[in-house]
């Protein structure tokens, strides 16, 4: 009935049935989950998805959003029951007016179409991912998306001014603009990093940055990720704020070479990648301190990049990383996770441990910046080492939550981590947070079955409590 | 009516269940007691001031958590002491930190640095009922779950008490330039800025004159100061004027703050520099405006015309007698949604009934 609908009123080239096509959306960049839609919808317009989202609800069917599927925590993963939105044909620069540094634009704009859109003004879109050719902002704003250069400039939270969004009932609603502060709650700060579960967002209003008058990039080989780790450290003790702080360990390094031939120092064990960024004679003091401080922490060799092309180069080995696993392992898990700084050498020394332990191999590529890891857990299924590998790519998360960090920086809870999420967060938290998504979409339709282990049973409406809170009831008022 | 002050968030969460649905009323350091919409009388007065305690301060980190009541200066001379600092400078003397989170309040540095929801990276709450609950942590780059921190910023206390706060810290600036210029019409300088390769901290406009703020490394802020000033024009200080960041209205006054897209500075200027006195954020598209005295005729004619730049205008401040005569609030964009929100954590009201009675 509801295909029926759509293609009534969407056109039958917006409305996927066929078995073999609705195949094709089964999974987002997380692969290991699969499920087939029910039925796969292309709306080109905010009205045609607030009419989608308008029949989902009377007819309780559950709905998905879904960007470019490039998630890497099954956050766009579909429900077998239900209608995946698929918002890659809402393409549209809304508008563009550099003297406000605001853009305003449709969801399924491509992240890096941003910053080319304002270019040519000297202007950027600051959140990076390192999939930012092929993202969409839909899907940024959902996960909260960061890049290398989050480091100074924040993530997408701090770039989202404004945002349109269909309700769970369909209705259509306005949060922010163009303007700052706006009144009331910061709703689009609770809708940022909801991935996906309160709403689909229709458009989108970024905050541009004037690009910096001038960038230095270091490349520093060091003989153990101790000495790397220490040079990080003095840098922002200093109070350097590099634009990106980036480091990779030997067995990354070894894969980017045979990727890409990036020329790293030869038999270093760790490289470091600074980037600074902003006023030149700001820059140049800034340069002359992260040398020498990488020097003292026993850089073996310090490179900063003469030219473009030399940047280019640079960064091509650290871009090409997670791909280039392929090339020395069959099968690897990309993890994210998250410790404070100062906890980086103690990690690394236990995943190190772990992995001698396991004989699985990790490879660390990570913004050591923000202490935010993306172990790579390299594996052959072939050989039957799923169990293990999946078993050290657990471990590194326990890791994480033991030393007060966080089981994911960038890539999201989705379906995959919201197991761990009862590690990071007591019933109670999550109880509450489910507050929120209840304010939002009471009847659970919305993504539903991501982010938190337990869905939380909304009631028909909220009415004034009697007696004892559930949460107390349940004997868990106390769990602080 | 009872006045309790927790000095533990368990004393703060019991003090809230076993006070059933009475109406409470949140303080700090009352240095914003006169913020928002008026006041309705509570049964329970809850002050935050017992919860003091810096909790810990991760200087390699450059993270801090503190309790709620912790006045926002006593903070600052915390991390200080290890070169660093919470980059939030609202200028309301004795502001406690739960404060300032609360009325999302900000400052000149905003320009730079952003404000509370920008800076706070993980939060514990009580609810209404007594619940306490967590979110965030205490990593600077963290996405597991909803950020309850971005809804308590700016709610007023209407959602629940924030009972403790992490926030990311920055390093001090190394040394302080100040570049200062009168200005009729500040808004060609400050496009100019904006599109200049400079990073002030802060841009400010107030008394009709602009301020430059660069803060750098000691080497590069004269540099960088004088590029300023050849293009702005005016005079270099080694510091802020007196006057820096003060909101522009007296104790019995009313202040409103008025947001505006960024490029609509000269046109929201000329809209009130007659009959306000004006503060503005001026590269951050936010303006205080103070006065003796606003009728609502008036507050309804600068609201629409303010809208014209996508903007809005709330009454911050005024003695309770000139707010029962405004909507103090003004329209509220997707303010329904809001209603749920507030239904859902606070379904009886109960508290800080009247000051955001809009939602
Ligand atoms: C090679 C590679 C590198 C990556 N590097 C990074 C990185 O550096 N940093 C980083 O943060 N991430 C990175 N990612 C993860 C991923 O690219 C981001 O999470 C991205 O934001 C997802 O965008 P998408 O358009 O592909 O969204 P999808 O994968 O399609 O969806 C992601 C989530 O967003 C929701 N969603 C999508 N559109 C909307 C909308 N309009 N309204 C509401 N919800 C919506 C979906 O329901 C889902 O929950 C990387 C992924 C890959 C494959």
């Amino acid at each position: 009935m509801l295909a029926r609908d759509f293609v009534a009123a969407l056109g039958p080239a917006a409305v996927v049935t066929d078995r073999v096509q609705l195949r094709t959306y089964e999974c987002d960049g997380l692969t290991a989950y699969r499920c087939i839609p029910g039925l796969v919808v292309l709306p080109e317009t905010a009205a045609q998805v607030a009419y989608v989202v308008r029949r989902c609800a009377e007819e309780s069917a559950p709905f998905v959003a879904r960007g470019a599927g490039t998630g890497l925590s099954g956050g766009a993963l579909p429900v077998a029951t239900g209608v995946l939105v698929v918002l890659s044909r809402l393409t549209a620069i809304r508008s563009v007016s550099v003297d406000d540094e605001r853009v305003v634009v449709e969801p399924g704009v491509v992240n890096l179409d941003v910053s080319r859109a304002v270019a040519a003004d000297g202007y950027f879109y600051a959140p990076d991912p390192s999939s930012q050719q092929v993202c969409t902002i839909g899907g940024n704003v959902a996960e909260n998306s960061g890049g290398a250069h989050c480091l100074k400039y924040g993530f997408t939270a701090h770039h989202v001014t404004g945002l349109e969004v269909v309700l769970p009932d369909g209705s259509v609603e306005r949060f922010g603009g163009l303007a700052p502060d706006p009144v009331g709650y910061d709703v689009v700060g609770a809708l940022v990093g909801s991935e996906g579960t309160l709403g689909i967002v229709t458009e989108v209003t970024v905050r541009v940055v004037r690009a910096p008058e001038r960038v230095e990039t270091v490349l520093a080989g060091f003989r153990s990720m101790d000495d790397a780790g220490e040079a990080v450290s003095a840098i922002v003790a200093a109070g350097v704020l590099p634009a990106a702080v980036e480091m990779m360990d030997a067995l990354s390094i070894e894969a980017a070479e045979s990727a890409v031939a990036c020329g790293y120092p030869p038999g270093a064990a760790a490289v470091l990648i600074v980037e600074l960024d902003g006023p030149a004679d700001e820059v140049g003091a800034e340069l002359a301190e992260v040398e020498a401080i990488c020097e003292r922490a026993n850089a073996f060799e310090v490179r900063v990049a003469s030219s473009a092309e030399d940047r280019v180069a640079i960064w091509r080995g650290r871009k090409s990383a997670f791909a280039a696993m392929g090339r020395i392992s069959r099968d690897y898990i990309v993890q994210d996770g998250v410790v404070p700084r100062t906890s980086l050498p103690q990690v690394l020394h236990a995943i190190g441990v772990l992995s001698a332990e396991s004989g699985i191999r990790v490879a660390n590529v990570f913004h050591a910046g923000d202490g935010n890891l993306h172990p790579l857990v390299l594996f052959d299924a072939s050989a039957g080492e799923t169990e293990a590998a999946e078993a050290v790519s657990e471990r590194i998360l326990e890791l994480c939550i033991e030393h007060g960090g966080s089981i994911t920086g960038e890539h999201g809870v989705g379906n995959d981590k919201k197991k761990h999420m009862g590690r990071m967060f007591t019933a109670v938290d999550l109880d509450v947070m489910q507050l929120v998504r209840c304010a939002f979409d009471p009847a659970n339709l919305c993504n539903p079955g991501k982010v938190f282990p337990t869905p939380r049973l909304c009631g028909e409406r909220p009415g004034r409590r009697t007696g004892v809170h559930p949460v107390q009831a349940a004997g868990l008022g106390e769990v602080f | 009516m009872a006045a309790v002050s927790p000095s533990s968030v368990d004393e703060l969460a019991a003090a809230l269940r076993d006070t059933g649905s009475a109406p409470v009323r949140v303080t700090g350091g009352g240095s914003k007691a006169s913020w928002g919409g008026v006041a309705r009388p509570a049964d329970v007065e809850l002050s935050t001031r017992g919860l003091d305690r810096i909790v810990e301060h991760a200087e390699g980190d450059f993270v801090v958590t503190v309790e709620a009541g912790a006045r926002l200066a006593d903070v600052q001379e915390a991390v200080g002491g290890k070169g660093q600092w919470l980059a939030l400078d609202p200028p309301e003397p004795d502001a406690t930190v739960g404060g300032v989170v609360a009325c999302a309040a900000s400052g000149p540095r905003r320009l730079r640095f952003g404000t509370p929801r920008d800076l706070l990276i993980g939060v514990t709450v009580v609810l209404p009922d007594g619940t306490v609950a967590r979110s965030g942590g205490k990593v600077v780059k963290n996405v597991a779950g909803y950020d309850l921190g971005k809804l308590f910023c700016g709610a007023f206390g209407t959602l629940g008490v924030v009972a403790q706060c992490t926030f990311r810290l920055h390093p001090q600036p190394r040394a302080v330039r100040c570049v200062s210029v009168a200005a009729d019409d500040p808004g060609p300088l400050v496009a100019a800025l904006r599109r200049s390769p400079f990073r002030p901290s802060a841009v400010e406009y107030h008394g009709e004159r602009l301020s430059v703020v660069i803060e750098a490394f000691e080497a590069a802020a004269d540099a960088q100061a004088e590029q300023v000033r050849a293009l702005v024009g005016g005079t270099v200080a080694s510091g802020v004027p007196a006057a820096f960041g003060v909101r522009p209205w007296g104790p019995a006054e009313v202040g409103l703050k008025a947001t505006f897209r960024l490029g609509a500075l000269s046109e929201v200027l000329a809209l009130v520099s007659k009959g306000f006195r004006v503060s503005a954020h001026a590269a951050s598209g936010v303006m205080w405006l103070g006065a003796a005295w606003v009728d609502a005729d008036l507050l309804a004619e600068l609201r629409a015309r303010v809208a014209e730049y996508d903007g809005t205008v709330v009454v911050v401040t005024a003695p309770d007698e000139v707010k029962r005569e405004l909507d103090v609030w003004g329209p509220v964009r997707g303010v329904e949604v809001m209603r749920a929100i507030r239904d859902r954590f606070d379904p009886d009201r109960r508290m800080n009934p009247g000051v955001l009675d809009v939602i």
